[in-house]
This record gives structure tokens, sequence and C-alpha cells, in this order.
């Protein structure tokens, strides 16, 4: 492919990317929203955090099923307990980190 | 790209936020979790789109005219297959739909931004500093200086690591230090400040279940909005319903 060829895919990509991210912010950010939206907003982050994170969690991605016995699983509860009790971003990551490598190494 | 923060900056000074370059600092920060777990994946990107024969200019300027990582996965393994320029764009429209939700959660927190504010720092909405940012606004505290910088700081590594890849992705050994696990302990962490309450506690597993089930019946990536819409107005109904 040529630099036009690329030029023309990526910008295509970034244009439909940066839409969506781009109007809701700029439309909503300069109205007034009613307070259902507003309380309804508020549940979004929890709602997108755990759906990011449940097939990570608990589906075996190459097989396309449910798997609860995931290396990724066994490491988020001592990393959600170390979260929970420490509230400390960095120290959880790192944590997370620590133990997903002693577990690869073990299995 | 650090001219550029500087100019946002003086900008917002006139917004009675104290120091802008502290603020700057703050939201550099905040982003290193996401920066750590970057790495490895902007990395793995460079090492598929070099094995595809993409070269690392073109690379540069994917993530930089996109920066979306799972979109870019997509867009590389469909050249790999041949796939059109049209339903590449296509496909990458879809998959960054979800950007929609985390764009309006976050106008809760920049209202009535000069819009071309909000221009530059809409560039730099990921699932990754979407979750940070929301946290530290509710937490407060934090201003909209900071969260640009994380967005932006998180942009510099995603591109710089993903040239990288092209360049030396493949001397580079896989899965060291748990590195891989970068993000999910960032989102585990967030998702547990979130949790403050039970009508919270009762969407984000909500979420889960839904986004699982939804995972395995429909292929692709639309059980991000489909379990984060469903949960969170199953939550926002049951907690009215409480409510009175």
């Amino acid at each position: 492919m040529s630099l036009n060829d690329y030029l023309f895919l990526f910008a295509g990509m970034g244009l439909v990317t940066y839409i969506p991210r781009w109007l809701p912010l700029l439309y909503l950010s300069h109205r007034r929203l009613p307070q259902w939206l507003i309380e309804w907003l508020k549940l979004i982050p929890v709602s997108i955090l755990s759906a990011l994170l449940a097939p990570t969690l608990f589906i075996d991605t190459e097989l396309h099923s449910l798997q609860l016995g995931k290396a990724e699983l066994i490491v988020a509860i001592p990393t959600l307990l170390f979260a929970l009790k420490t509230k400390s971003l960095g120290g959880t990551v790192l944590v997370g980190m620590l133990l997903y490598w002693i577990s690869s190494l073990l299995l | 790209m650090f001219s550029l923060n500087h100019n946002i900056s003086s900008d917002s000074s006139e917004r009675n936020i104290p120091d802008s370059n502290l603020s700057l600092r703050n939201g550099a920060k905040a982003a290193w979790p996401i920066c750590l777990g970057y790495i490895p994946i902007g990395l793995a990107f460079g090492v598929l789109a070099d094995q595809t024969g993409i070269p690392f200019w073109a690379v540069g300027l994917m993530s930089i005219l996109v920066f979306a990582g799972s979109a870019q996965f997509i867009a590389v393994a469909m050249l790999a297959a041949g796939a059109s320029p049209g339903s590449i764009i296509l496909t990458t429209f879809v998959v960054n739909l979800r950007h929609i939700l985390m764009s309006s959660s976050l106008a809760l927190y920049l209202h009535s931004v000069n819009r071309w504010f909000l221009t530059l720092f809409a560039y730099g909405i990921t699932d990754e500093s979407f979750a940070v940012n929301m946290t530290r606004f509710r937490k407060g505290g934090w201003d909209k200086v900071s969260a640009l910088g994380v967005n932006h700081i998180s942009n510099i590594v995603w591109v710089l690591s993903t040239i990288s890849g092209v360049l030396v992705g493949q001397f580079i050994p896989q899965g060291a230090f748990g590195i891989d696990y970068a993000l999910t302990g960032m989102f585990i962490c967030l998702l547990v400040f979130q949790l403050q309450g039970k009508k919270f506690l009762l969407t984000g597993m909500l979420a889960a279940l839904i986004a699982t089930v939804w995972f395995l019946l429909i292929p692709g990536n639309s059980y991000i909005v489909g379990a984060s819409i469903c949960a969170a107005t199953i939550g926002f109904w049951i907690n009215r319903k409480a409510g009175r």
C-alpha cells in the first residue's frame, strides 16, 4: 500500500472513531441535563468497567466458553482484596502484575 | 505535543485553576498505570503490524490518527485478510461506538467547558483514560487540565510503543514481570473505587453477568455497550423503585 492508501484508510478510521468521542461531550456539556439522565450516566462507569473486565476474568476467549478457573480470575481475587484494603491504584497494579507473573511461572 | 498542552494550560489559568503546570503533572502521575499497560499491548501491536507488512511510519500514522487499541488490532487483521478500506472503516466505527457512552458521562464533569478544549480532550477518550478520569473527578480535586494530561500522555506512550513494536518488538520477551496484567489490575482497582454503595455494586454485578452472557452469544465487542446500557438501566430502575 502507498502513503496515500494508508492515509485515506487511517483518516477514515480516525474520523469515525473521533466523532463518537467528540459529539456527545460537545453537545451534553453545554446543556442542562435532566436529573434522571445524570443519575443514569453516573451508573455508566461502573457498568463499563465491569463489562470490560468480565470476559477477561470469566471466559476462555480461544475456546469461547465459560471458564471459571483462569489465572486472570484467580489472581483477581487477592488483587481485589488488596484494592479494597489499601485503596491504592499503583499498589494494586503492581500486586496484580506480581501475582500474575508468579502464576505464569507456576502453571 | 507539549507546546500544544502549554497553550491549553495558559487558557485554563483564567478559569480559577491555581497552577496548571501542577495539574498537568498530576495528570502524568495518574496516567502511569495506563502507560504501563499500553507498553506491552503497543509492542504486541507493532509486532503484528510488522508481520502483516505495515511499515513503522504507517503504524505511527495509524496510532496518531485513530488511537484506539482494539480497533487497530482488528484493522491489521482485516488488512492481512485483504479486506477493503470501506469495510475496515465501518468495522472501526462499530467497534468504537462505545465511546459515545464515555463521552456522555464525561460531560457531567466538563460542564460548560470551552468547546476548543473539549475538541482536544475528546481525541484522548479511551476505555483506560475514561476509567481513570471518572474515578478522579468523582473523588473531587481533579480538574480538566489534569484529565487532559492523562489523555495525552497515554496517547504519546501508545504511539511510541506501537512504533517500537515494529522496530524492536521481536527482540522483547513476552509476558515478563506480569506486565500483561497491568490494565486488568488497574480496572479491578478502579472498579473497587466505583463501588460506593449498593446501587453501584448491584449495577456492576449485573454488567458483569450480562457482559459474560452477551460475549458468549454475540460475536464482536457489542457486549461492552450492550451490557453497560442494560445494567445501568436496570440498576437505575431498581434504585428508583427502592427509593419510593
